[in-house]
């Protein structure tokens, strides 16, 4: 599947199927930290990413301090 | 996994509710945290008229969308930074948005209505870019709801943000900013009152609201915020709540209900001391107030010197 990760903006290519939570884990992403779209779709953590997903793990942490 | 209300499968999990929704619930949920926030600290009413601190990203673009589900009537204000492809991105953003829901804008820009942008206030006053920003973005929504006659000015910080600026708080034990800490702050002589509805939702969630109603919000980080402090105190408290789920929303929660309390009246002494600056009638202790002398000293057109020396 192909994994979309942001800030810096890259892709990863990882074999599938696999489920959201070991995905996770794999890469080594705090779930609390971002949110998990597959195929544009918003899916929970115990969701299984078919081989040919498409999964952006779109980081939801803002930084400013005021 | 299934939705906690009505058992259709589920598009995002909340570890701190130990459940989770489907789309429709969801949104439900968060409409319901924000009403109960609205309610515990008597934000404000449905008569007052509240203007939304807006930057583009999914807080305040979510706040201003809950605010008017809720019925309420909220007009935004955008401040332009001037950070770059950042800023126009994000004043891009805020744009579509408003003019998709039919909302009332305003926008201020730094470059243009006060001749400089965050990053050349930050390396001419050797303060932190956040720091400089914070301070103009502070004295600018302040100004604005008064001159506009805004009951309150709502800005979008959420569960997430506060619980990070506890932790910094308290790590120092500021009396002062531990009093002022708190999701409403009352109007007093010339300052507007401040509320943040945000506080019973994480930013995950405000995400998911955005993703969910196809709001699209700066996701872009603001390219200053690196090596920002809170992004290690969120990250600290991210540890902590994977570990031990509802550890922020507690922290916070007991901080509001049980800890303020003992450092109220720690946030308020200065009141007395406060006249008018002499360069925009803001109250401020000194001749002029701290946005006036940020930025005759990064400008350099009032030959003005206070506050800190370089
Ligand atoms: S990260 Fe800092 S500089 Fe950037 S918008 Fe937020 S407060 Fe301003
Ligand atoms: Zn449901
Ligand atoms: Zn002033």
């Amino acid at each position: 599947m192909k994994v979309l990760l942001r800030n810096p903006r890259r892709e990863l290519e990882i074999e599938g199927p696999m489920v959201a939570d070991v995905l996770l884990r794999r890469l080594d992403i705090n779930p609390e930290t971002v949110l998990i779209i597959c195929d544009g779709t918003l899916v929970p953590r115990d969701t299984r990413l078919s081989d040919d997903a498409e999964v952006e793990l779109r980081p939801v942490i803002s930084g400013g301090a005021a | 996994m299934k939705c906690r209300r009505c058992r259709q499968p589920a598009v995002i999990d909340l570890r701190r509710h130990n459940a989770a929704f489907c789309s429709d619930c969801f949104l439900h949920h968060c409409r319901e945290q924000v009403r109960r926030a609205i309610s515990e600290f008597s934000m404000f009413g449905p008569e007052d008229r509240i203007l939304v601190a807006v930057s583009g990203g999914k807080d305040s673009l979510a706040l201003w969308h809950l605010l008017r589900e809720l019925g309420y009537s909220a007009d935004g204000l955008y401040i332009g930074l001037g950070i770059g492809g950042y800023s126009e991105e994000s004043e891009i953003r805020t744009r579509a948005f408003a003019d998709d829901h039919g909302l009332t804008l305003r926008v201020i820009s730094l470059p243009e209505d006060h001749g400089y942008d965050v990053e050349t206030a930050a390396q001419r006053t050797r303060r932190a870019p956040c720091g400089a920003c914070g301070l103009s973005k502070r004295h600018l929504f302040n100004r604005a709801a008064l001159d506009g006659g805004y009951d309150v000015v709502a800005t979008g910080h959420n569960l997430d943000d506060e619980a990070a600026v506890l932790l910094g708080n308290v790590l120092h034990w500021e009396p002062g900013y531990l009093g002022r800490q708190y999701p409403v702050l009352p109007a007093t002589e010339g300052f507007a009152r401040k509320v943040k509805p945000l506080v019973r939702l994480g930013e995950r969630e405000m995400a998911a609201y955005c993703v969910l109603l196809g709001i699209e919000y700066q996701v872009e980080e603001c390219p200053m915020a690196e090596g920002n402090r809170h992004l290690g105190y969120k990250e600290v408290l991210n540890d902590l709540e994977a570990r031990s789920p509802g550890s922020k929303a507690a922290f916070l929660a007991s901080f509001f209900s049980r800890g303020h309390e003992f450092f109220r009246d720690a946030a308020g002494g200065e009141q007395e001391a406060l006249h008018g600056c002499v360069e925009c009638g803001s109250p401020t202790t000194g001749e002029v107030c701290a946005f006036c002398a940020l930025r005759a000293r990064v400008v350099g057109d009032t030959p003005v010197t206070i506050g800190r020396k370089d």
